[in-house]
């Protein structure tokens, strides 16, 4: 509607010059066209008669409601807008950014503080370690996600290499420590760094075929890759079990010592009472540390020549080869290092859930994980993690929406509508911060940095 | 003196003598469309020299040739008498030879400083923050901006960070394709009097591919003229200037 594309700036001067009256014209208009949109397709309704024939209803109280509703919301909206559009020609640019790394500096604290405490958080909440079961479930499935979004993060985040395939890798790493332990009798602690190799050597067997592709064709090479990975480990029956999975895996240890009420068991060794939540608890400190390390990893990359090779790759190519950086090295090593923190999480949930099927590495959660990484602003880490905490806490926390059911009857189930809900979020999120939560990236150096 | 003696001395003023830069009779093709046809030209150490010519006439494909980019299909290239003509790009611009791409091609979300750091990437940053200072004198504007990213300067500036950024390997031979292109008058001056003073000064070779062949001449010391792929004028930058072809050609139609 041609009032709706104008410039913001003139919507701001418009809004400016004639507030009311202005508003006024232009929802009037905005109900003109829905009028004019209406009255041939709502205003008549025809009906099967008694007899033959159909039967003309009018329905003008429909279309007159219609009509007065788009005014109001279109009344609303440019109310809104024209007061956003001022106040940020209000404010500098700059402002702006400082405003996105100052909330990234708060947010990060909070958010690790939150994440450290998270056990004894649950536990005082619930009353008790094992009422917090369900807090301390969903810290690990978040922190997984955390850790793999921070994984692809060096992917498509710093290197800009578009991988839909990154999946596979998590199930390298599931599936290495999954058939170390079942078949070798490893424990998980020689497993974890397998797991990453095996997983980093299938980073750099995807890496060289894809050398020369870019963007589309890349991102199409990488879910073919993902597909094969996931085919080949439900048909290989011999190897991996099929689609029936390998089941019965060995649990974590601590450092060695068993999770038991046995005598040689962590809680008898350290003089606790055998609880069953210390294993709980043990694992979401280990995913912990695991995301908390890759988080380290790539900042401190970010840093190095190799780690700015990535970002310089991301933005021009060709710049950086006439630079004279290996283009090659540089693709590999990317590919290489986030298909290794895939792989140490693969094996973590491998040895989380006992149990691992080609089902849990299908392509939706490819996709979760690169929206996790687009949502949180390409290269932001504090932006993954929240993106991370929204993405798979978000669903769960819809699953609690019981009081709706007052508000729609008894038979309304928030279940349902749990995927419309999270698919309207994400519109809105792109609506609004269309390049991701926390949007600014932070450069590498700074002055400050350099004591000048 | 001995005969072998002077058969050294020959030798080593002939390695004097030789071109920095020679391109013999190279050819490259896009797909099976012929780009340059048998191209020969040569750049001396400390030379300016300009390659001129209309859109199209094969300018910025010799300058991605000489950087491995298509390769050549025959003819040969050689730097500092190393024969290039089959390496890698990213070797060949660790031989000392710096490259201020077509369109700039800067990194535009990093910043001015860390643009720079990429061009320093070659030999890992030893002598960066000397290197900063130098370009800082060189283009004070870059110095006011260094923390700021590089997609949201002005196009000039841009340019200038292009050349910074290609600086910063410590070149013997910069090669510059298009800097003027679509900057300000005074822009352009201020970014050829600054390449002029790096000749000068420090002696340092460049070859710049340019369509606007009144300000490349003038700077230049040699020229060469590029028509369809093939060099088919060259002299030095005052010859061309005057020559009454190269004046309809390219002079005349206001672009001084």
């Amino acid at each position: 509607m041609a009032s709706g594309s104008t410039t913001p700036i003139a919507a701001t001067a418009r809004a400016e010059a004639s507030p009311l009256p202005g508003l006024i014209k232009d929802a009037g208009l905005f109900a003109l066209v829905t009028l004019g949109l209406c009255v041939p397709i709502v205003s008549y309704r025809t009906d099967l008669g008694q007899g033959i024939g159909l039967v003309i209803t009018s329905r003008w109280g429909t279309v007159f409601a219609l009509c007065a509703a788009i005014f109001v919301l279109r009344f609303l909206q440019q109310l809104y807008l024209g007061g956003r559009d001022r106040r940020r020609a209000a404010r500098a640019p700059v402002a702006v950014v400082e405003g996105a790394s100052r909330l990234g500096a708060i947010l990060s604290p909070i958010t690790l503080g939150i994440a450290l405490t998270l056990p004894f958080l649950a536990a005082l909440g619930a009353g008790s370690l094992g009422e917090g079961r369900y807090w301390i479930d969903l810290g690990i499935l978040i922190l997984t996600y955390v850790m793999l979004g921070w994984g692809l993060n060096i992917v498509v985040g710093l290197a800009g290499l578009l991988d839909l395939g990154y999946v596979a890798f998590y199930a390298v790493g599931a599936y290495s420590y999954a058939l170390l332990s079942t078949v070798f009798g490893l424990s998980f602690w020689i497993c974890l760094p397998l797991a990453g190799l095996f997983a980093a050597a299938f980073g750099v067997l995807l890496g060289f075929p894809v050398l020369r592709l870019r963007g589309d064709y890349l991102a199409i090479v990488t879910l073919a890759f993902g597909e094969i990975i996931r085919l080949v480990l439900i048909n290989w029956t011999d190897f991996s079990g099929g689609s029936a999975g390998i089941s019965s895996i060995p649990r974590v240890s601590f450092f060695g010592l068993p999770f038991t009420a046995g005598e040689n068991g962590f809680a008898a060794t350290f003089g606790l009472a055998f609880n069953p939540m210390h294993r709980l608890v043990f694992l979401y400190y280990l995913i912990l540390v695991l995301a908390l390390v890759t988080n380290l990893v790539t900042l401190r990359m970010r840093r190095l020549p190799l780690g700015r090779a990535w970002e310089a790759l991301r933005e021009d190519e060709i710049a950086c080869r006439s630079l004279g950086i290996d283009t090659t090295i540089t693709k590999l090593t990317a590919f290489a290092l986030g298909a290794m923190f895939a792989g140490f999480a693969g094996s973590f949930f491998a040895v989380r859930q006992a149990f691992v099927s080609p089902e849990s590495f299908n392509f939706l959660e490819s996709a979760i994980i690169l929206a996790i990484v687009v949502l949180g602003g390409m290269g932001s880490q504090i932006g993954v993690a929240i993106a991370a905490i929204v993405m798979v806490g978000g669903p769960e926390l819809l699953r609690n929406l019981g009081f709706l059911k007052a508000v729609f009857g008894e038979g309304f189930d928030p279940n349902e509508y749990r995927l419309l809900l999270f698919g309207l979020a994400m519109v809105a999120m792109m609506v609004f911060r269309p390049r991701g939560l926390i949007s600014e990236r932070t450069p590498s150096v700074t002055i400050a940095e350099r004591g000048r | 003196m001995s005969v072998a003696g002077i058969n050294v001395l020959v030798e080593e003023t002939r390695a004097l003598q030789a071109p920095l830069l020679d391109v013999r009779g190279v050819s490259a093709y896009y797909g099976s469309i012929q780009a340059l046809k048998g191209v020969d030209l040569h750049v001396n150490e400390g030379e300016i020299v300009a390659l001129i010519g209309a859109n199209g006439a094969g300018k910025s494909t010799l300058m991605m040739t000489i950087f491995g980019q298509p390769q050549a299909r025959t003819g040969s290239i050689t730097y500092a008498g190393r024969d290039i003509t089959r390496m890698a790009t990213h070797e060949i611009a660790r031989l000392n030879i710096a490259q201020s791409p077509e369109g700039r091609r800067i990194f535009s979300r990093m910043s001015v400083r860390e643009n720079l750091q990429m061009g320093a990437a070659v030999h890992g940053g030893r002598h960066f923050a000397e290197d900063l200072e130098r370009m800082c004198t060189l283009f004070p504007r870059l110095k006011e901006r260094l923390d700021q990213r590089g997609g949201t300067m002005s196009g000039g500036e841009q340019q200038m960070l292009a050349i910074a950024r290609a600086l910063m390997s410590r070149p013997r031979l910069l090669m510059l394709d298009e800097p003027s292109l679509g900057l300000a008058p005074l822009i352009v001056k201020q970014i050829f009097s600054a390449v002029r003073d790096l000749n000068q000064r420090e002696g340092l070779t460049v070859f710049i591919v340019e369509q606007n062949a009144y300000h490349a001449l003038k700077l230049a010391h040699r020229g060469y003229v590029m028509v369809t792929g093939a060099v088919t004028m060259s002299g030095t930058g005052r010859e061309l200037l005057d020559d009454p072809q190269v004046k309809a050609a390219y002079l005349e139609g206001g672009q001084h």
